[in-house]
């Protein structure tokens, strides 16, 4: 008996962008109903495969095989018809349309809306039993939660008759719950035959779903194997070239004095809206406190706070003293006096200033301290020579202090704002999503750092939205929902399943329904920040 | 005011509403596409001048109407190729176009009939004339009714009533047609239709197309049936009202036609009651002319409430990963 043919085969793809190799001879079979894995690091070329392969780019050389045939994908068009569906990372919806006018845009039966709207109506009914993708159709995009949002391309890709669905990094925006359902639907797919192709950087993801997997490292396909026959620690061998530890290994935390207290902080943002709804917690030495959360609950307004380019009302203390709210003494400046370092969540924006150096973005924020001073001016020579130092000891790569901030990987980036921010001893550090961005070589770096400092007795306020990440790191976890601390455990005695609840805003485990309470809980959620809105 | 006067006033108010609808759906069009056209005015200017001197020239009106519209066309092409093939700012091609207009029109009419950068006054067959609609005469001596019928839906050019019906059928096209879906989604969302293997060039030539085909309507309508003839710069500020009513209107077809309703009244009683008296206290004409203009920055200053633009309005497409 022969095989049948591959659902999809790519012979020897290249594509360059000037001098960067983005893709090298790649070659790659993908058996029909099966899930395959794409991962790699940031960069590894990944995307720019499948935007060749959904007609966005143009192969220098190679050749595309759809079901055994060749198959030319000169644009989107061709894509659709040749029966590849895409989902991309940012999705493409138009955001003030409906559900339906969304899913028919581009696919619409003759010149006139209202039959392909009754068509369209009659298939997503259809869809919505068959792959537990339910979507009220009449809702406008923009009033759906991220997760709907994403149903909402899938239905796009199935009402085109899509067998190839392809997910560019699914479920880096989604709950726990939301990804759990995500992948409930996936296997939904692959039993009814469809294809699916599956680019992620992370590994459990791949381990939990996919059926094989494809490694890419710079541009290059490194290795293609059964997903059953391998392991996160190969894989991320095969990503990075060489053996990383992906568990931190860390020793049980040492706790000491309280040197953070917070007492009912609250924020109002400038629409009115309350985004911290009186956060009481405090923080010890020498542990590291984690903030879970789905973007957008609090945890910036936080950070921000606690960082002085915020104003709140409420206590905070830092070693016993009170530290000022608002006013002239709520600066990052003052902050810095106190002994809190900052490593901020937006990198580009708040981290670094991009088109500077990376000397003089190794001391902004101390710039004035006087072993930079000479007389009125600044001693460049000796600051310059401070960031060398600091580069060499961060592993920044290339360790040149006269390149612009862009022109760093983010993983050296991040190293740039943590050399700045550690090197000058701050009692606490508050850092948020160390690791957004940053490839997984990079990632067992910083979490070396992180766990080093606290090891060194400095109190650690950690905010990410990887829930792997607060668990590997964190000795306490707390979880944020609208503003609110949901709850505190420690780290030894919760598991994902009790925080992504959390997460979602649900303290009482509901059972084996949960999926069903948790989705109740997000639309009452989107419906309370609609009529924000409204 | 008796009920002639108010009728009169009305009549005017229809009269004058009608160019600033046409440009006003024709930035509709382009600006829900995403292609914001400041350059309406241009258009106009240009369409009212070609189609006054091709009416003078040929006497034939409809020779005209046709020469206004490729004058209008023509200028949108050059906007379209500035903002959506070479993805230039839309703003900065719009006053260019402006000025452009303003130069060429009055340069070319001085050239071809050397009265001082006007046409020859238009006459007979130069000029769109007023249609009586049946039985106008018939009613008009049924109380209210009749007037209202014989002297404000009749007696107006053929290109008031196209103006008019051009309402129902914009919202016809924008909501209930593929080519409306697209072009709503290419002005808010770009992406979505490229992804969806639709051509968000070929979409938003389309709008701009529409564009100067409505501008050279009204501005045709300016010179051919308003007025007979084309002066310089006779558009006067009209292509920045329809501006000014499409923001009022939210970019929707029916509160366009409010709008551009509200804005031609202005201009109407400007135009009948020159000085008003109010009881010792004269405001003079000048204040009954600035009426609309000043109403214009009122509106641009946000004082109607939260108008939301197409979201990507002004932005060239640039696809990426």
């Amino acid at each position: 008996m022969t095989d049948p043919a591959p659902a999809i085969e790519l012979k020897g793809i290249s594509k360059a962008f000037g001098p960067v190799q983005a893709n090298k001879d790649i070659s790659i079979r993908v058996m029909p109903g099966t899930i395959h894995g794409i991962i790699g690091e940031n960069g590894a070329g990944k995307s720019t495969l499948m935007s060749i392969l959904y007609g966005f780019y143009k192969a220098d050389a190679g050749e595309v095989y759809i079901a055994g045939k060749r198959t030319e994908i000169p644009d989107s068009q061709a894509a659709i018809s040749a029966g590849i569906g895409m989902v991309f990372q940012h999705f493409k919806l138009v955001q003030n349309f409906t559900v339906l006018e969304n899913v028919i845009l581009g696919a619409e039966d003759g010149g006139l809306l209202r039959p392909s709207l009754a068509k369209a109506r009659g298939a997503l009914k259809k869809l919505a039993e068959e792959y537990e993708l339910s979507v009220d159709p009449d809702a406008l995009v923009e009033d759906l939660s991220v997760g709907h949002q994403q149903r909402v391309e899938i239905l796009k890709a199935l009402y085109r008759h899509a067998d190839i669905l392809i997910l560019d990094e699914p479920t880096g925006v989604l709950t726990p719950a939301e990804a759990d359902h995500l992948f409930r639907i996936l296997s939904g797919l692959r039993a009814q035959g469809k294809t699916i192709i599956l680019i992620t950087h992370k590994l459990r993801e791949i381990m939990e779903i996919t059926d094989t997997v494809s490694v890419m490292r710079r541009g290059e396909m490194t290795a293609t194997v059964k997903t059953s026959e391998t392991s996160p620690e190969q894989l991320a061998e095969l990503m990075v070239g060489r053996k990383v530890l992906l568990r931190v290994d860390k020793k049980p935390a040492r706790p000491g004095a309280k040197v953070l207290e917070v007492e009912n902080l609250r924020l109002v943002d400038e629409n009115g809206v309350e985004r911290l709804k009186g956060i009481s917690l405090d923080l010890r030495a020498g542990e590291v406190l984690g903030i879970a959360g789905v973007a957008g609950n609090g945890q910036s307004e936080l950070l921000e706070v606690l960082g002085g380019y915020a104003n709140a009302t409420g206590t905070v203390r830092v070693n016993g003293r009170a530290i000022a709210l608002s006013g002239k003494d709520c600066t990052g400046q003052s902050r810095r006096a106190d002994g809190i370092g900052h490593v901020p969540e937006d990198r580009h924006h708040e981290g670094l200033i991009l088109p500077y150096t990376a000397w003089e973005n190794a001391v902004f924020g101390y710039h004035r301290d006087p072993a930079f001073q000479s007389g009125p001016l600044m001693n460049n020579a000796a600051i310059r020579e401070d960031a060398k130092g600091k580069m060499a000891r961060f592993d920044v790569r290339p360790p040149d202090p006269n390149l612009a901030a862009r022109n760093f990987s983010g993983g050296n980036q991040q190293k740039i704002v943590l050399a700045r921010e550690i090197e000058r001893n701050p009692d606490i550090l508050l850092i948020g999503q160390p690791t957004r961005g940053v490839d997984i070589g990079a990632i067992e770096f910083i979490h070396q750092q992180i766990i080093r400092l606290r090891d060194e007795g400095k109190a650690i306020l950690l905010v990410s939205v990887e829930l792997d990440e607060i668990f590997s790191l964190s000795d306490r976890i707390a979880v944020m929902f609208d503003g609110q601390l949901m709850g505190l455990r420690n780290a030894a005695d919760t598991d994902q399943r009790e925080l992504g609840l959390m997460m979602a805003g649900i303290t009482e485990d509901p059972g084996d329904d949960s999926i069903a309470a948790v989705e109740a809980q997000l639309a009452a959620k989107n419906a309370r920040e609609a009529a924000h809105h409204g | 005011m008796d009920f002639l006067t108010l009728l009169q006033v009305l009549d005017s108010t229809v009269r004058l509403a009608t160019p600033l609808l046409l440009a006003c759906l024709a930035g509709l069009f382009s600006e829900r596409a995403g292609i914001f056209d400041i350059g309406l005015e241009g258009k106009m200017l240009m369409a009212a001048f070609f189609s006054a001197a091709v009416a003078s020239l040929t006497g034939s009106v409809w020779l005209g109407l046709l020469a206004g519209i490729t004058g209008s066309l023509v200028l949108s092409g050059i906007h379209g190729l500035a903002s959506i093939t070479f993805r230039g700012n839309q703003l900065i091609s719009g006053v260019a176009i402006n000025f452009l207009a303003a130069g060429m029109t009055v340069l070319i009419a001085q050239d071809w009939f050397s009265q001082g950068g006007r046409t020859p006054s238009l006459m007979g067959g130069g000029r769109f004339n007023d249609i009586t609609l049946p039985f106008a005469d018939a009613l008009s001596d049924v109380p209210i009714l009749g007037p209202v019928y014989a002297q404000l839906i009749s007696g107006h050019s053929i290109l008031v009533y196209v103006a008019f019906a051009c309402v129902p059928l914009s919202w016809w096209i924008l909501f209930r047609t593929r080519f409306g879906l697209r072009l709503r989604a290419v002005g808010e969302a770009p992406e979505a239709v490229d992804t969806a293997g639709v051509s968000v060039i070929g979409l938003r030539y389309a709008a701009v197309a529409i564009c100067g085909l409505l501008c050279g309507v009204a501005g045709a309508y300016l010179a051919t049936g308003l007025q007979a003839g084309f002066v310089k710069d006779m558009t006067a500020g009209r292509g920045y009202i329809a501006l000014a009513a499409l923001i009022f209107a939210k970019w929707r077809p029916w509160y366009a036609l409010a709008a551009c309703l509200l804005f031609g009244l202005l201009q109407a009683v400007a135009l009948r009651y020159q000085n008003i008296d109010l009881g010792g206290v004269i405001i003079p004409v000048q204040v009954m002319d600035a009426l609309p203009y000043i109403l214009t920055v009122v509106i641009l200053a946000g004082f109607v409430g939260k108008a939301i633009p197409p979201r990507a309005g002004g932005e060239p497409y640039v696809k990426e990963r």
